[in-house]
C-alpha cells in the first residue's frame, strides 16, 4: 500500500439545516485523509465536526459537494450501493456502544462479515476470535451482549469495526462516555491499531489528551475548518 | 447466504421476545382456527342439507303434465281457409299421464355423455290396506338399485335391504309414516288398491324415512313391474324419467332441449329448487364474513406487536444500517418476523381447527328428519386448509410490511447522534 493515497477525499462539502431555521452547519469544507494517518476533528459543540462526521460515513446525504473513499465519487450512490461501501470499507465506533443487545458478542462481531459474505461462517468466525482476542475480550465471547461492562462494549464495537478489515475507521467520541481508565485503553487500542496495522483512522474528540496523541488534528470553528495542526 | 442472515436475525429477534411473538402468533392461531371449524362445520351442514333436498332431486325431471292438447282438430282440418275457429271450454282427455316412446328414449338418454345416468318410473295413485283401514298413497315402481346409485335412496332405508326388492315382484318398501300408522313391518303383507280397482297384496321388506312427514306417510317402492301390474298397464308405460347430469349447470339449457326434442315437459333442478340455493349462498357468505373478520383482527394483532417492536428497536435499526445493512435488509427482517409468526401461528391454527372439526364430527347429532346422520356433519374439504394458511400469510405479510417500510426509512442518523 502506498503513502499518501488518499482514502477519504471532501471538496466543497456544505450542508444546511433547515429546521428550525435556516443554519448553515458545514461551509465549503475540503480536506484529505491519506491511509495509514490517524486524524482526529476537534472543536466546540455545535461546530458541525460531527455532522461532517456522518456525511463522510455515508449515512446523511442531504449535502452538496462531492465525497471520494479511494478515490472513487461515492456522492449520489443509491442508498444499497453507499450500504455496501459502509459495510466494505468503513468501521464505526460511537460515543455510546451501540451494540445488538439480543446477540452475543461474537455474533455481534460477526455480523458486518456474515453481511458481506465473502468468508465461510467458520472463518469469519475465527477471524472475528482473533480480532476479539486481539483487544483481550475473547473471554466475553460467548456472552450475551447486555452483559459485559461499558469498557468491555466498547471494546467489541471497534473489534465489530475492525472485522471486515475496512479502509478506514471512524469514531464518534468513542471515548466520551468512558472513565479514564477504559478510554485510555481504547486511545492505546487505536495508537496500535494506526502505528503496527497502518490503518486509518478519522475520531471526533473533544477530549484534549487524546486529540494530541494522534497524527493530525483538524480544528473546525462554525461550520469551517481553520486549522490542520501536525505532531 | 444474504437471506439467510436476515432470516437468523428475525429468529433471534423472534425467540428473544417469545412471549409478544407468541401472542401475536396465538392470535393468528385462533383465527385461522375459527375460519376452518366455521367454514368446516358451515359447509358440512350445507352438504347435509343440499343433500336432504338436492341429493336425491333429479337434476332434469321429465314426466307428461295433463294438458288441453294446443292444436284442435278443427285447426287441422281447415288450416287454409284463413278463418278464426273458435273452440270454447276445451278439457284435456282422459288418459294416463305416461311418456311416450319412454324405453327408446330411455336408452338414448343413457348414451348421452352429459347424462351420469337416467332411471325410469311408474308413479301410480294407490290404496294401502292392512286389516281395516286404508290410506291414500303414491307408489313409485323404480329399479331401486339405480336409484340408490343416482339419488342415494339406500340412505333413507332405516330398515331392510334395498336388495330384497330387487327382482321381487311381490315386494314393497313403505314409508315410514304409513308403517307407523298400520302398525305394520319388515316381513307383513300390505294389500294395494289401484285407483282402477286393482287389487294385490305385496310382502313389506324394507321401511323408508325420509325425514319429511308428507313423503313419509303416502310414498311406498316397488319394481316397476309391480307398478304397471298394479295399473294394468304393459312394459312400455313409464310415467317419468329422472336425469343425473355431470354438470349440475347443464341441468336448465338440456331441459328446454329435452323438452322440445321430446315433447315432454322437462323441469330442472334449479327452477324446482331456487329458494334452496340462495339459502346456500347466504350461509357461505355469512360463513366467510365472519371468518375474514377473525382474520383481519387477527393481522391488527401482529401489526401491533410488530410497530411496538419497531420503536423499541430503534437503536438495533440504526446500528445494522451504520454497519452496511441496507434499508431494504431491515424491511426484510422485520417482514420475515411477521411471516414466521403467521406461519407457525397459521400451522397452529390449522391443527387446532382440524382437531376441533374431529371432535365435533364425533358428537352425537340426532334427530328424526335425518336417519343416516348420527354425528354433526363437518366438511373436511383440504381447499379450506389452503385458503387459511394463505390468508394467515397474506394478512401477517400486509401487517408486518407497514412497519417494516417504517423501519427501511428510519434514518440511523437522528437515532446515533440523538443520544
Amino acid at each position: 500500500m502506498k503513502d499518501n493515497q488518499a482514502v477519504i477525499r471532501a471538496k466543497n462539502i456544505n450542508k444546511v439545516f433547515h429546521e428550525p431555521v435556516d443554519f448553515h452547519v458545514l461551509k465549503d469544507i475540503s480536506f484529505t485523509v491519506n491511509r495509514g494517518e490517524f486524524v482526529s476533528i476537534m472543536g466546540k459543540s455545535g461546530c458541525g465536526k460531527s455532522t461532517l462526521l456522518y456525511i463522510l460515513s455515508t449515512m446523511d446525504t442531504d449535502y452538496s459537494g462531492e465525497l471520494y473513499l479511494n478515490n472513487r465519487l461515492i456522492t449520489g450512490n443509491t442508498p444499497e450501493q453507499l450500504a455496501a461501501v459502509r459495510n466494505e470499507h468503513i468501521g464505526f465506533v460511537f460515543q455510546f456502544h451501540y451494540l445488538l443487545p439480543e446477540f452475543s458478542v461474537l455474533e455481534n462481531v460477526m455480523l458486518p462479515a456474515k453481511k458481506l459474505g465473502k468468508k465461510s461462517a467458520e472463518e469469519i468466525e475465527h477471524d472475528a476470535i482473533k480480532v476479539l482476542k486481539m483487544l483481550d475480550i475473547d473471554h466475553v465471547a460467548r456472552s450475551k451482549s447486555y452483559r459485559i461492562s461499558g469498557g468491555e462494549k466498547q471494546r467489541v464495537a471497534i473489534a465489530r469495526a475492525l472485522i471486515n478489515e475496512p479502509s478506514i475507521i471512524m469514531g464518534d467520541e468513542p471515548t466520551g462516555n468512558l472513565d479514564s481508565k477504559n478510554s485510555d485503553n481504547v486511545l492505546a487500542i487505536f495508537r496500535e491499531l494506526a502505528v503496527e496495522k497502518g490503518l486509518t483512522l478519522l475520531i471526533v474528540t473533544h477530549d484534549l489528551d487524546f486529540a494530541h496523541q494522534t497524527d493530525r488534528i483538524i480544528t473546525m470553528e462554525d461550520g469551517r475548518i481553520i486549522k490542520h495542526t501536525n505532531q | 447466504m444474504e437471506y439467510k442472515l436476515l432470516l437468523q436475525i428475525a429468529k433471534t429477534h423472534i425467540t428473544t421476545r417469545l412471549k409478544q411473538s407468541a401472542i401475536a402468533a396465538l392470535g393468528v392461531t385462533f383465527g385461522i382456527a375459527t375460519f376452518i371449524i366455521l367454514v368446516s362445520f358451515m359447509t358440512g351442514l350445507n352438504g347435509l342439507l343440499d343433500g336432504l333436498m338436492l341429493d336425491r332431486t333429479p337434476h332434469i325431471h321429465l314426466y307428461n303434465e295433463v294438458a288441453p292438447s294446443k292444436k284442435q282438430p278443427l285447426d287441422l282440418a281447415t288450416p287454409t281457409l284463413g278463418d278464426w275457429n273458435i273452440v270454447r271450454s276445451i278439457k284435456p282427455r282422459q288418459r294416463p299421464s305416461r311418456i311416450h316412446n319412454a324405453l327408446p328414449l330411455l336408452k338414448l338418454l343413457k348414451d348421452n355423455p352429459d347424462i351420469l345416468g337416467a332411471t325410469a318410473q311408474v308413479s301410480s295413485q294407490a290404496f294401502y290396506t292392512a286389516g281395516a283401514l286404508e290410506l291414500n298413497g303414491l307408489v313409485n315402481g323404480v329399479n331401486i338399485l339405480e336409484e340408490a346409485r343416482l339419488f342415494n335412496i339406500d340412505d333413507y332405508i332405516i330398515e331392510g335391504d334395498i336388495k330384497d326388492l330387487y327382482q321381487n315382484e311381490n315386494a314393497i318398501i313403505i314409508g315410514a309414516g304409513i308403517a307407523q300408522k298400520l302398525s305394520i313391518g319388515i316381513g307383513d303383507r300390505i294389500q294395494l288398491v289401484s285407483a282402477q280397482g286393482n287389487r294385490i297384496t305385496l310382502k313389506i321388506t324394507g321401511i323408508y324415512q325420509s325425514g319429511l312427514a308428507e313423503i313419509d306417510n303416502i310414498q311406498s317402492y316397488t319394481n316397476i313391474k309391480t307398478a304397471q301390474r298394479l295399473m294394468g298397464e304393459k312394459a312400455n308405460f313409464i310415467t317419468d324419467i329422472n336425469i343425473k347430469l355431470h354438470d349440475l349447470e347443464k341441468a336448465a339449457p338440456m331441459a328446454q332441449q329435452f323438452a322440445r326434442l321430446y315433447d315432454v315437459t322437462a323441469i330442472d333442478i334449479g327452477t324446482a329448487n331456487a329458494q334452496f340455493d340462495t339459502g346456500t349462498t347466504i350461509r357461505n357468505i355469512i360463513t366467510y364474513a365472519v371468518s375474514i373478520t377473525l382474520l383481519i383482527v387477527a393481522g391488527f394483532g401482529i401489526y401491533n406487536i410488530l410497530n411496538m417492536f419497531i420503536y423499541e428497536k430503534m437503536n438495533d435499526i440504526a446500528i445494522l444500517k451504520a454497519t452496511g445493512f441496507s434499508g431494504n435488509d431491515v424491511m426484510y427482517i422485520f417482514i420475515s418476523q411477521a411471516l414466521i409468526i403467521g406461519t407457525l401461528g397459521g400451522i397452529l391454527g390449522l391443527v387446532i381447527g382440524w382437531s376441533c372439526s374431529v371432535l365435533i364430527s364425533h358428537l352425537p347429532f340426532e334427530t328424526d328428519a335425518l336417519p343416516t346422520i348420527t354425528t354433526y356433519p363437518v366438511n373436511f374439504d383440504s381447499s379450506f386448509y389452503i385458503i387459511g394458511i394463505t390468508f394467515a400469510l397474506v394478512s401477517t405479510f400486509l401487517a408486518g410490511y407497514l412497519p417494516a417500510k417504517k423501519a427501511k426509512g428510519i434514518d440511523p442518523v437522528t437515532i446515533l447522534r440523538g443520544q
